[in-house]
């Protein structure tokens, strides 16, 4: 039996049963990950030894009946920008290279707590600035579909080790699309909560704003139940929010009789590769299918949101990342006279280019004189964006469209033209302006066999449509292949 | 020569009384070990989030309030961009936008003359942590002890005109926030610091000129000296027809002058936006109604109630009531032993001249009211005498003894047992002949003579009205 093609929920299931023991699941993993690593580079980090002590403890529980849930004893991979304590936390940046956290980020405890088994640290674009994960310092992330693609980014790293089954499933962190990208580049299952969903506590900020942590994983069970698992209120993150419902779970329902599902029509603009189109017309196909009224609509104010996201998440970002000056932890340049120096060194050699230019275009942004026309812009854009959600859930139940314009790009074909690359989150990045949950479900593939995801959006706090939608649309594919 | 005015406005930083710091549950306790009241918030470690003490909104609103400002209530933190190594994030989260109090104003009294500053706005801030240069190693080493404690900014508005309504302004609001139990507000220990804007302008001009600021003041002492230093620095300027250049000056108390810093061109951007860590502050009518009605007694009305109900003097009443210390010791010693007159004596005389001798601050006073209180109860039975009790408050004054036990271990009770007293004043009389006829022949000195005499003999613990009387009956 293989344990890694298993969803995690079914792994857990078997673990559970005594059918398999966690340390068999946990080799199973890394057996995957010796077998496909050197090639598709998913890990900044591994971490067998710990984990197969893990792996007996958490089995220790599993017998004495501590443990219960759906994921006790199944392994994961956790992105390298949640803070481990004891292990290595790199953000795939060399200013972090020697950076081991003294605590754990709250959502990784979560997950500990349900008995997952963490793996290892997955790699990713250097402080989730990028698309691709070509901007590591611990070098680019392979598409598991075909090794010549970028499995997208900025969390490439834990879709790609989902897809190549080097973990059961994995965490991820979402600025601006960087679950629901790369899932959909890697042919698998990735949600952004409702911002405030899950607690940032240990989360390495990019933009504090737009952050948040979410699953990545094999199917729509998996992602609801993995969510399920790591949400909660968190008293240490003053932007987390206490919810009413936490049972994500109990929206695994085949039926969207009736459900109203809205197509913006500004997404179906030029730009948009066709086969992604066709996916994303398949896929209300199979909804209206099922009794779901589907419907296209004006958005508007979608070509605003790229400008006001690089504003708003760079501004962050230049603050965010300004305690990595040498000084308490992390890299130092190794010869310098006086501290000016020490700071610009540092950072000009533990810094990459795109993390750079990201810090300047932030520090510009907020620079006196230009605030008010920049970043106080963008905040009004981000309040207007907000309205014109709100205005279009007041109709629809959620809204359909693609992940991205294009499947996965070609290594190298992307870094070269930085604003090209911006452009390509034109379909996520509202998401995270608006605080909104958003789902990346496979919708089939392209001509070269590279994965097209389905995105799905919901109001805040309505995880439970999307994942119904998302649940019911999988069905049907699953039908349709069997 | 030309007439100038000077005008002065004022930045008062105040480190609040709370136990934990405004972002994380460490220790505010000063002193301490380096870095041991540090945790990966108030140290900037990376994934780290803050959390609002919600008692330093409290302090903030209630000095807001009683300084007479409007509160903001949708009040934000914004995030202040510098890199220095006491600033562990390499920002400080502060207040620029929405600051928790606008438009307040304080009255003072100046030589009989009454005046309102103005209060611009209160925000609060995070406090950095300590640099500490190592000679010997020739290196710096950070202390985050400091780091994350809470302070509030006080700026006035340039209504301020000479060095004495500074310390006047800078008094009321000490007095103020320590009424209020929100800081102790020691300048010595840096729970107060000031910075100070100074400009001059010809008496009568409408234009402000060009303003300096004033850092580096421990004291209201070097804040007097540094205001004049620097009007005089300026008028020179001035007159020599140069200009004020805006900037920020360093004040050196030991020679007397300030040197610059940094001009308004290196003055740096702090790039300001708002803390998008923390949620707006959203502050209720019901909560700012609670603070109000929390609010203690200031000292006008303490003052004028000790006059009132304890029948003091005006002028021992402001005094008492010139430290909350102070007035806390009065009241808390009056409360045991139901003597105010003669608590506040005791305070009035012996404390104040030994506060003085010792050259101290009513701040500094460390001995327990009850103590205060058996003195007096103890004067007052006849317990010991005043010569006697002032030996025991100065012992309490300096360790806060238990005028029991001292009274017991030192024998300083009083003797009033007739019949002793009048074995020693026969004797007395018998040895000093010509004083008993000093006396008799009218020299009513003599007879304070006698006394003295009996009082040694009995080592001070005579009764004195009673040694009084029995030498009068026997002469």
């Amino acid at each position: 039996m293989d344990l890694m093609s298993l969803t995690a929920v079914e792994l857990g299931r078997k673990i559970k049963a005594k059918e398999v023991t966690v340390r068999e699941a946990v080799l199973a993993a890394y057996d995957k990950i010796d077998e496909k690593e050197a090639e598709l580079n998913c890990y900044v980090t591994t971490t067998k030894e710990a984990a197969l002590a893990k792996a007996d403890e958490v089995q220790a529980k599993i017998d004495a009946g501590e443990l219960t849930g759906p994921l006790a004893g199944v392994p994961v991979a956790i992105k390298d920008n949640m803070c481990t304590k004891g292990v290595l936390t790199t953000c795939s940046s060399k200013i972090l290279e020697n950076f081991v956290p003294t605590f754990t980020a709250e959502a990784v405890i979560n997950l500990e707590k349900a008995g997952a088994v963490i793996l290892g640290k997955t790699n990713m674009d250097e402080f989730a600035m990028g698309s691709t994960t070509e901007t590591s310092h611990y070098g680019a992330t392979k598409n598991p579909w075909n090794t010549k693609h970028v499995p997208g980014g900025s969390s490439g790293g834990s879709a790609a080790a989902v897809a190549a089954e080097e973990c059961s499933f994995a965490l991820g962190s979402d600025t601006g699309g960087s679950i629901r990208q790369p899932s959909s580049y890697c042919g698998v299952t990735g949600m952004k909560p409702t911002y405030g969903t899950v607690s940032r506590y240990g989360l390495i900020a990019y933009g504090s704003s737009l952050d948040q942590i979410g699953p990545i994983a094999r199917d729509v069970t998996d992602c609801a139940t993995i969510l399920e698992a790591i949400a909660s209120y968190d008293p240490k993150d003053s932007t987390s929010i206490k919810r009413d419902d936490y049972d994500f779970t109990s929206a695994l329902v085949d039926d969207v009789k009736g459900m109203k599902i809205g197509i913006p029509k500004d997404y179906l603009i030029e730009g948009l590769n066709p086969e992604v189109k066709d996916a994303i017309m398949n896929a209300a196909h199979k909804l209206e299918e099922k009794g779901a009224v589907v419907e296209e609509f004006d958005l508007s104010l979608v070509e605003y949101a790229i400008p006001a996201y690089y504003v708003i998440a760079c501004a962050e970002a230049s603050s965010n990342l300004a305690r990595f000056d040498g000084v308490k932890y992390g890299y130092r340049t190794p010869e310098y006279n006086e501290l000016h120096e020490m700071y610009k060194k540092t950072r000009s050699e533990g810094f990459g280019p795109e993390v750079k230019r990201r810090i300047m275009l932030g520090s510009f942004v907020l620079s006196s004189g230009y605030y008010d026309a920049y970043y106080l812009k963008a905040l009004r854009t981000k309040a207007l964006i907000k309205q014109a959600f709100d205005k279009a859930f007041s109709k629809y139940d959620i809204i359909l469209g693609p992940v991205a314009p294009t499947t996965a790009p070609e290594i190298g074909s992307s870094l070269a033209d930085p604003i090209k690359m911006y452009l390509g989150d034109i379909y996520t990045i509202s998401v995270n302006l608006a605080g909104l949950p958003g789902i990346s479900v496979p919708g089939g593939f392209d001509s070269k066999v590279l994965p097209i995801g389905v995105q799905m959006i919901g109001n805040c706090f309505e995880e439970k449509k999307i994942i119904r939608a998302a649940y019911a649309f999988e069905q049907s594919l699953k039908a349709e292949r069997i | 020569m030309r007439e100038y005015e000077t005008v002065i406005g004022l930045e008062v930083h105040v480190e609040l009384a709370t136990k934990t710091k405004i972002f994380c549950g460490c220790s505010t306790a000063f002193g301490g070990a380096p870095n041991t009241h540090t945790c990966p918030v108030c140290t900037g470690m990376p994934g780290s989030l803050p959390v609002l003490n919600k008692q330093v909104v409290e302090y903030a609103m209630a000095v807001g309030l009683a300084t007479n400002c409007a509160i903001t209530q949708n009040c934000k933190f914004d995030r202040k961009n510098y890199f220095y190594p006491d600033n562990p994030q390499n920002y400080q989260i502060s207040q620029l936008y929405y600051p928790i109090c606008r438009n307040g104003h304080v009255d003072i009294e100046v030589d009989g003359v009454k005046k309102s500053i103005g209060i611009h706005e209160i925000h609060m801030e995070e406090d950095a942590g300590k640099l500490i240069h190592d000679e010997w190693e020739d290196c710096s080493l950070v202390d985050f002890n400091r780091s994350g404690v809470p302070l509030i900014e006080i700026v006035s508005e340039p209504d301020m005109r000479s060095a004495e309504e500074v310390i006047a302004y800078l008094e009321k609001l000490r007095m103020t926030i320590q009424y209020l139990g929100a800081s102790d507000c020691k300048m010595q220990e840096g729970s107060m610091r000031a910075d100070v804007n100074i400009s001059v302008r010809e008496v009568g001009a409408s234009e402000f000129g060009t303003r300096t600021e004033m850092k580096n003041l421990n004291s209201f002492k070097s804040i007097a000296r540094a205001i004049e230093g620097e009007r005089n620095r300026q008028i020179e300027l001035i007159e020599d027809g140069k200009k004020v250049v805006q900037e920020t000056r360093r004040w050196d108390d030991s020679k007397e002058s300030s040197y610059a810093m940094r001009s308004k061109e290196d003055a740096q951007d702090y790039r300001y936006f708002p803390e998008p860590d923390l949620v707006p502050i959203v502050i209720s009518d019901e909560w700012i109604a609670r603070v109000k009605s929390q609010q203690p007694e200031f000292r006008e009305e303490k003052k004028a109630r000790y006059q009132e109900e304890f029948g003091l003097p005006e002028y021992d009443a402001d005094i008492i009531t010139g430290t909350k210390h102070l007035a806390d010791i009065f009241e808390e010693a009056t409360k045991i032993c139901g003597k105010p007159k003669k608590v506040s004596n005791w305070i009035m005389g012996e404390t104040m001249r030994l506060l003085k001798e010792k050259e101290m601050d009513p701040e500094d006073i460390t001995f327990a009211p009850e103590n205060l209180a058996k003195i007096v109860n103890l004067a007052d039975a006849g317990t010991i005498n005043n010569t006697a009790a002032k030996e025991v408050f100065e012992a309490v004054f300096n360790d806060n003894v238990d005028p029991d036990v001292y009274v017991e271990e030192h024998k300083m009770k009083q003797v009033n047992d007739e019949g002793a007293l009048r074995e020693a004043i026969e004797k007395v009389i018998a040895e000093n002949p010509q004083s008993v006829d000093d006396y008799h022949n009218g020299k009513e000195k003599a007879i304070g003579f006698l006394v003295g005499q009996t009082m040694k003999a009995m080592k001070g613990k005579a009764n004195p009205a009673m040694v009084n009387q029995i030498l009068k009956e026997l002469l």
